[in-house]
């Protein structure tokens, strides 16, 4: 926007608070969404804007909107107010061509089918104007043997694969995906995670919504972590809530008490300590705060 | 600033489209053992035992064999449309897919004809099954000449409508299960009421003033036109086979459910998420 002066006209000072405008460029840009059902806020101001190429973690606990902002993302409901673009587009207007550069793992999944693996992933492509070959995509989520297996015949890891392999068909530009990996034993978790981080080397931008923390921080470029309808941070993993800054804490046990301090220097603190005693320190630990301790505080719970 | 959309590869054509639904439908249906058995085989069962076990004479030489013809055509019309649609479209709502193929840049319009062409082929398959195992097994006189052509619309028109209400009807119920413990106790009352398994004569006036507000009553008797003399018009309410207002009374039923539809339809489910 051109203006004169770089002072604010006296109309922007009272539009408080003051937002940018939404980012056209952006693959995902929302401002000040707001979604109600009843008289429950799911989501309540939410801004938040995804790059293209970036692998974004939508990370929060249930209930917290979640679900509710990448699903008007995706066109399935209509914001009561706020903007959202969604590569450009308004998402409650996305007609054919805006949807064919979308792939949507959605939480309840894609549905019972009797046809074959092969088949559904066939018919899927049908609906997309540059779609990936079916078997090239059955390979990619390792479900090749299951090719001729009726859907649902497929264990539940199985099934979510054939959702992601559904989601990615249509060689979508951007990919969603609503808690994908929900029900999954450590193992299949492992395997979807390098399914993911493949997809991100042939360029798909993801929003991933999940609770599992090592999730978002093994697979996200950024995390996002949202409780009770809004945004309360917005980081690389490493640095969540001021992790990577934030005071360490050192314990050991003096005259039988167990003790503890937390302190911004703990080689130091604990030179201090080595002082005072002769030997080994008794019980001596000094600990960061996890990913978990710094969430469970940003999303108000009791650690 | 306007939409930066990928316009290298063109979207598929709607018509091809179309062609993989249709594809889709045909092998959902014919693939799943409870739809073929509940829908294709119950009006063959029902011909077998009513055939065999009541060949009595109902005036003019006519057997009941050759009036159950129309009535159990008419019923197999029924589950192919109604009964079908309602319990297939309420269960592909309530397990995601139909939320899932919203996301996807298919044709919305792609998912009814594909729902549309299962219709016709499974009530083909149902009437071609139904006429061969008369004719052959029970001696039924098939229809001729113009006949033929009072059959192709009565079951045209009936299934359109019976297809709308079905696609309606879905939106009511909760999952498939729900779906068919709504819709098959109302089938089979209308097929009681409506002159599929008794003589309509013999259905007492206020249930014939029931029936006659459903497509069934009229379809059956249509078809009754087809299968039986024109000396046994006689026998329905108003001493004639009323083909103008069967048509008139599927046609009505065809708008009802086509704005139904419109006013219910859902890609998913209520409430959900």
């Amino acid at each position: 926007m051109q203006k004169d002066s770089l002072l604010p006209t006296p109309r922007e000072l009272a539009a408080v608070p003051e937002r940018e405008p939404v980012d056209l460029d952006a693959a995902i840009s929302i401002r000040g969404l707001e979604k109600r059902y009843g008289d429950f806020r799911a989501v309540d101001g939410l801004d938040l804007d995804i790059r293209r190429g970036e692998i974004f973690a939508l990370l929060g606990p249930n209930g917290a909107g979640k679900t509710t902002t990448v699903e008007i993302c995706e066109g399935y409901r209509k914001p009561d107010a706020g903007e959202v673009r969604v590569l450009g587009q308004d998402p409650a207007d996305g007609g054919r061509a805006w949807k064919a550069q979308l792939g949507i793992v959605l939480q309840s999944g894609a549905g019972d089918s009797q046809l074959t693996c092969r088949e559904m992933l066939q018919a899927q492509a049908s609906y997309y104007p540059d779609p990936r070959d079916a078997d090239e995509v059955l390979a990619l989520v390792g479900l090749t043997e299951k090719a001729k297996s009726r859907g649902r015949t497929l264990s539940g890891g199985q099934r979510r694969r054939l959702d992601v392999a559904l989601g990615i068909i249509g060689r979508p530009t951007l990919l969603f995906l609503d808690e994908p990996t929900t029900g999954f034993d450590p193992e299949a978790r492992r395997q979807f995670w390098s399914l993911i981080r493949t997809l991100r080397e042939l360029g798909t931008t993801m929003l991933l919504t999940t609770h599992y923390l090592d999730e978002a921080e093994a697979l996200a470029d950024r995390v996002g972590v949202i409780a009770r309808g809004r945004l309360v941070e917005v980081a690389v993993p490493s640095a969540l809530g001021g992790r990577e800054t934030a005071p360490a804490v050192v314990s050991w046990t003096e005259h039988g008490v167990r003790r503890s301090e937390a302190t911004a220097t703990p080689t130091a603190f604990v030179r201090d300590l080595m002082s005072r005693f002769p030997g080994e320190v008794p019980d001596l630990a000094v600990a960061r705060p996890t990913l978990e301790d710094v969430y469970l505080r940003m999303i108000g719970e009791p650690a | 600033m306007t939409t930066t959309t990928r316009t290298e590869v063109a979207l598929p054509t709607v018509a091809s489209v179309y062609r993989t639904r249709a594809s889709v439908e045909l092998k959902e249906f014919f693939r799943q053992r409870e739809s073929v058995v509940f829908t294709l085989m119950f009006p063959v069962i029902l011909l077998v035992v009513f055939g065999a076990v009541l060949d009595y004479d109902i005036g003019n030489g006519v057997t009941f064999t050759q009036y159950f013809m129309a009535g159990v055509i008419a019923a197999g019309i029924l589950g192919a449309s109604l009964q079908n649609m309602a319990i297939s479209i309420a269960t592909e709502r309530s397990d995601g897919t139909l939320k899932s193929l919203a996301g996807t840049p298919m044709p919305k319009s792609a998912y009814f004809v594909g729902k549309i062409v299962q219709v016709l082929v499974v009530t083909l398959a149902i009437v071609v099954i139904l006429m061969a195992i008369g004719a052959l097994v029970y001696g039924v006189d098939l229809p001729s000449g113009s006949d033929w052509l009072t059959f192709a619309w009565v079951t045209v028109l009936g299934s359109a409508a019976c297809t709308l209400l079905g696609i309606a009807v879905s939106s009511l119920a909760k999952n498939g299960r729900s779906a068919s413990a709504m819709v098959t106790p109302i089938a089979l009352v209308l097929q009681f009421i409506s002159g599929v398994f008794f003589q309509f004569s013999q259905v007492p006036v206020w249930m014939q003033t029931i029936a006659a507000f459903f497509p069934l009553k009229w379809m059956a008797q249509g078809l009754r036109s087809v299968f039986l003399p024109d000396a046994l018009a006689a026998q329905e309410p108003t001493g004639s086979w009323e083909l103008g207002r069967v048509a008139l009374v599927l046609a009505l039923w065809c708008i009802a459910g086509l704005l139904l539809c419109v006013a219910t339809f859902r890609w998913q489910d209520r409430g959900s998420g």
